[in-house]
């Protein structure tokens, strides 16, 4: 891959800033941090997936003077850990309702983790069982629901020569960060807490200490560690934590360590959204998709989080990337007694692209036409209109991408090859080799409205003593943010990438750049520091009347310090209408596809990713060698969703949730994934990035399904598509359960108590 | 939040049969069952801890008295790189090769997943399909149970509390062939969903199979042998029929459960298909 340098434009791939302390030892993550005197702290969770909490038992026989207690009576705010909706407890109060199974109920801290261990034997939750609901098409409660609408469903499905219908599921996953979340929260002199972790979103910690603890915003201060990995996983539950954290650390004044293991972390955080998504598709013998009748479901689990954004994103990426004349989605997101889910690399789209791709591929067959021809013959044009009437007007590069990725894998000539050997199949095979193609959009930053309401702010300043300083809450988290942006300011101040320092991500120290996901950080923050430098370069070359590169030290020396508050400024001709729910649901579109080939085995149906060919166009490239690393990455979580990666659940408790038993790929089931980086820009912000984060994973899994059934001749419908999956499918033995859906054990089953 | 327990490193086999006798010490060998169930907090953990790491006597792999001999502390690597485990026990040398990773098979042992008795246990249905013998070691002497009499119940052993593993033999049989098939999540590290070894002697004339085992992990509370499987095969030459009423046999005799891992159906017929396959690759046809 070359990435040709234009002018104006940050090119290359320097160090990443934070690339030798971590490679050398010396970054310091959350656990690394030392505070003199500080305890330990831990939670008591439910053990039940719903049931009335009637009190909680401290054993009188254990010296309680060495350990710290905090339950709901003492939280000096509301009892809410701040986000869309004011319904999840921080902790549940005696009286209150238990929702499921890892539920916090109360807190301990102590000096040493052996008194801590202790004390946690002897306290007892006495509860009374109420029936769970673990079905989410059997769920009486809603926690939000769209529907859009494009044309006439009903009759284009009557005009069409066919129609195909289709029910997808997938389950539950693990963004698996590799290090697990933890918070440390140390009492602040002037009243208060400073709270270091593990995290993504700096401000959604502050708001939520604010409104928990009832303090103002100087005392709430929350600095970001470095942090090992989100995925969406440190986006939402690290203002739990720290929550937690802080009530111990002003109940003991003292610093207080939540430090999670793996088996916690898995057991308590979030996950992806299990879905159900049925389809009903109307096609033409040409290849032409007439209507597209899609419902959705999201389990949202047991509190509302981030589910109502999570299923507007699943609702608008339903029907794939396709401009089909009559569409109509209906999505919905209930509540079942699960630990809540939550944000995860591709926040619903990979869900629900999933089922759209597979639909599509089935469609293809259905009407004997090959899966390039029936993209090529739907995919989104120029002018092209979307299910919320959203036009297209630029950076629409699905029929690119599609090309390259279906010329790079030479996906006609393997196909031809693959169903000349399934022809020729005999039992003496061990193995099976198949392609699958699929094609994806991502729309780029938030949804609708929502960075205009988000109102975030970067600053770039130069201070007295002649340094340029970038100032933003937006956390690197492996993913290059501390590089990227000292990338775009030195190339807009025409300095070397050395000169632009980064502040640290601490919110006395920062602005609300809002938080680092929906792959916003390199197109929406990104183009606000671009702007933010190009304003100080403006006002220090008005001063100095040369060139801000040769000039900056001396206008410091001589002016002093200028900083520049940049806030975010609505891209020109993109709207949005929350009412009707139409108009530009993003300000812009990635686009991917890949082609995977795989190896099945004949006799146990376990699955080989062979290669994976990702072409992916992020707007603008800017720092090649880490955005390679997105799609890498993205793509191999593609492939453990496809394969492998799954919650079983049994009475709304998750069964596998340690390493041992939650696997992921290792690198021996890495597939070769060849990157082909397409730049199609976006015209609203100087740098023309539209991210990359969360692109490759909605292609991944459906690809990896396809060539599934080109080697074995097997739809799966269910995610992942493991061998007991593949081989009901072909052999016809007992299918495993749904993904996603807990079972019930025999006693509860048998007690009734279930609304199952 | 794991407590460490009181650990006591004896250097001698009679020092350690000693603190056996005492009882109350859950031994230890490289520790990759032990170190995870006490970090995790699966399980009550021991209050005291026996480590036998020192005791060389437990260490190599040598032929003796008509048998492989390894020592209980050989470690999946050592027997990974043994020139007799190749020759004589290339299942065994399959089986050692997919457990864990390069660190755990460096520090696991055979005694250890002798003694651990998972019915997971990859090295477990190469030791049933091999005959192997297990000595057992105490302040009174050794004694030998058979591997097929080892495996009592889930998770349970034959050996005395005072008694440690000593040694693990395995008869030299001329004419021996063996093969092993593990079936996983993942390429590596993952616990097994089924396991199967097959030994038999081949009839340098007829071609016929006999001491025929057919041995199982993963699919029952304890490895096991498939008696009906095995006597579908007895006696018999590696032929298509011949397969089908062994792969029938094995189906009909196995009951598996589900789990995290996989399911009941699954692992039959898994069993059943792995087993056609590697009796096909003997008759080839």
């Amino acid at each position: 891959m070359t990435i040709a340098a234009r002018p104006g434009r940050a090119v290359g791939a320097p160090l990443r800033r934070e690339g030798p302390a971590k490679l050398t030892g010396t970054a310091l993550y959350t656990d690394d941090l030392v505070f003199p005197g500080g305890w330990y702290g831990t939670t008591i969770r439910s053990t039940e997936p719903r049931a009335r909490l009637v009190a909680i038992d401290l054993d009188p026989a254990f010296d309680w003077s060495r350990v710290a207690v905090v339950t709901a009576d003492d939280i000096p705010g509301d009892n809410v850990v701040a986000s869309i909706a004011a319904d999840q407890p921080i902790l549940v109060p005696v009286g209150g309702e238990i929702r499921h199974q890892a539920e916090p109920v109360a807190l301990l801290a102590a000096a040493d983790r052996e008194t801590l261990r202790e004390a946690r034997l002897r306290v007892r939750l006495r509860t009374e069982a109420l029936p769970p609901v673990f079905d989410p098409l059997a769920s009486t409660v809603e926690f939000a629901r769209y529907d859009l609408a494009k044309g006439d469903v009903d009759a284009g499905l009557a005009s069409a020569d066919l129609v195909v219908q289709g029910t997808y599921r997938v389950g539950h996953q693990e963004q698996l960060y590799i290090e697990n979340n933890a918070m440390i929260a140390v009492p602040r002199a002037g009243g208060g807490v400073i709270v270091h972790g593990s995290l993504q979103c700096p401000y959604y910690v502050h708001k939520a200490l604010k409104r928990g603890l009832r303090i103002g915003s100087e005392q709430a201060q929350v600095v970001q560690a470095e942090t090992g990995g989100g995925f969406g996983g440190k986006e939402e539950y690290p203002s739990m934590i720290g929550l937690h954290a802080a009530l111990l650390a002003l109940r003991t004044q003292r610093p207080v360590r939540m430090i999670y293991d793996r088996h916690e972390d898995l057991a308590a955080t979030t996950k992806r959204h299990p879905a159900i998504v049925t389809h009903r598709t109307g096609v033409m013998r040409d290849g032409r998709v007439v209507a597209q009748d899609i419902d959705l479901v999201l389990d949202g689990g047991a509190y509302t989080t981030l589910t109502p954004v999570v299923l507007s994103r699943a609702t608008i990426h339903a029907g794939g990337p396709y401009d089909i004349p009559n569409v109509r989605i209906r999505g919905r997101a209930v509540m079942t007694n699960t630990p809540p889910n939550g944000a995860f690399r591709g926040f619903g789209a990979p869900q629900s692209e999933f089922a759209a791709e597979t639909q599509l591929n089935r469609v293809a067959e259905a009407i004997g036409m090959s899966p390039l021809d029936v993209r090529r013959r739907n995919v989104y044009r120029l002018g092209g209109i979307t299910p919320t009437q959203q036009v297209l007007r630029g950076g629409v590069a699905g029929e690119e991408v599609l090309e390259r990725a279906a010329e790079a894998s030479e996906f006609d000539r393997v196909r031809v090859r693959t169903a000349e050997s399934r022809g020729r199949r005999s039992p003496r095979d061990r193995t099976a080799r198949g392609i699958g193609l699929a094609l994806a959009w991502h729309g780029a930053g938030f949804t609708g409205s929502g960075e205009a309401k988000m109102g975030s702010v970067v600053s770039v300043e130069l201070s007295g003593d002649g340094v340029v300083r970038i100032l933003t809450a937006s956390t690197e988290m492996g993913q290059g943010t501390k590089t990227i942006f000292p990338q775009l300011v030195a190339a807009e101040l025409g300095l070397p990438i050395e000169a632009v320092e980064m502040a640290p991500q601490d919110t006395a120290l920062v602005p609300d750049s809002g938080p680092t996901v929906a792959s916003r950080t390199a197109m929406v923050v990104g183009g606000m520091t671009i702007q933010a430098a190009r304003r100080l370069r403006e006002a220090v070359e008005g001063r100095t009347g040369r060139p801000f590169a040769t000039s900056y030290r001396d206008d410091a020396a001589d002016h002093g310090a200028t900083r520049i508050d940049q806030a975010f400024e609505p891209y020109p001709g993109v709207g949005f209408d929350d009412a009707t729910y139409t108009g530009d649901a993003y300000p812009a579109f990635g686009w991917a596809a890949a082609v995977a080939e795989v190896e099945v085995d004949l006799d146990t149906f376990e699955v080989a990713v062979r290669s994976i060919v990702a072409v992916d166009d992020v707007g603008r490239v800017i720092h090649p060698v880490l955005c390679e690393g997105q799609v890498e990455g993205g793509t191999l979580q593609a492939v453990g969703y496809a394969t492998i990666e799954e919650i079983k659940l049994l009475d709304g408790r998750y069964l596998n949730d340690r390493l041992q038993t939650y696997l992921i790929p290792t690198a021996l089931d890495a597939p070769r994934i060849e990157t082909i980086l397409v730049e199609s820009p976006f015209a609203g912000v100087p740098h023309g990035a539209k991210g990359v984060g969360e692109l490759p994973m909605d292609v991944g899994a459906p690809a990896v399904v396809a060539a599934i059934h080109d080697a074995t001749g097997a739809w799966i419908h269910d995610l992942p598509a493991t061998p007991e999956r593949i081989m009901a499918a072909l052999v016809g033995i007992d299918p495993p359960g749904p993904p996603g859906i807990s079972t019930v054990s025999p006693r509860r089953a048998a007690d009734g108590d279930t609304e199952r | 939040m794991a407590i460490e327990p009181a650990v006591v490193s004896p250097a001698t086999l009679a020092e350690a049969y000693a603190i056996a006798a005492r009882g109350a010490h859950r031994p230890v060998a490289g520790g990759t069952d032990l170190l995870v169930q006490i970090t995790g907090g699966i399980g009550p953990p021991p209050d005291r801890v026996l480590d036998l790491w020192r005791l060389d006597e437990l260490r190599g792999i040598s032929v003796r008295d008509g048998a492989l001999e390894l020592g209980a502390l050989t470690t999946f690597s050592e027997i990974r790189a043994s020139v007799a485990c190749r020759e004589d026990a290339p299942a065994l040398v399959e089986a050692a090769a997919t457990i864990g990773a390069a660190q755990i098979q460096n520090r696991g042992t055979l005694g250890g997943n002798v003694m651990n008795a998972s019915p997971a246990g990859d090295t477990l249905p190469v030791l049933l399909a091999l005959d192997a013998e297990l000595v057992v070691g105490g302040e009174t002497g050794e004694r030998t149970i058979p591997a097929a009499a080892f495996w009592p119940a889930y998770r349970r052993t034959a050996i005395r509390p005072d008694e440690l593993l000593v040694r693990i033999r395995l008869p030299l049989v001329a004419d021996r062939r063996q093969r092993f098939r593990k079936v996983g999540t993942r390429r590596a590290q993952a616990i097994s969903k089924v396991v199967i070894a097959l030994a038999w002697r081949g009839d340098p004339g007829s071609g016929t199979w006999r001491e025929v085992r057919v041995a199982l992990g993963s699919v029952a509370a304890t490895p096991i042998r498939a008696a009906a499987a095995e006597a579908a095969l007895e006696g018999e030459r590696p032929t298509e029929s011949t397969a089908e009423r062994a792969v029938a046999a094995l189906v009909g005799e196995l009951r598996p459960i589900d789990d995290v891992r996989s399911t009941a159906a699954y692992r039959r017929e898994v069993a059943g298909r792995v087993l056609r396959r590697l009796v096909r690759d003997e008759g080839r046809w």
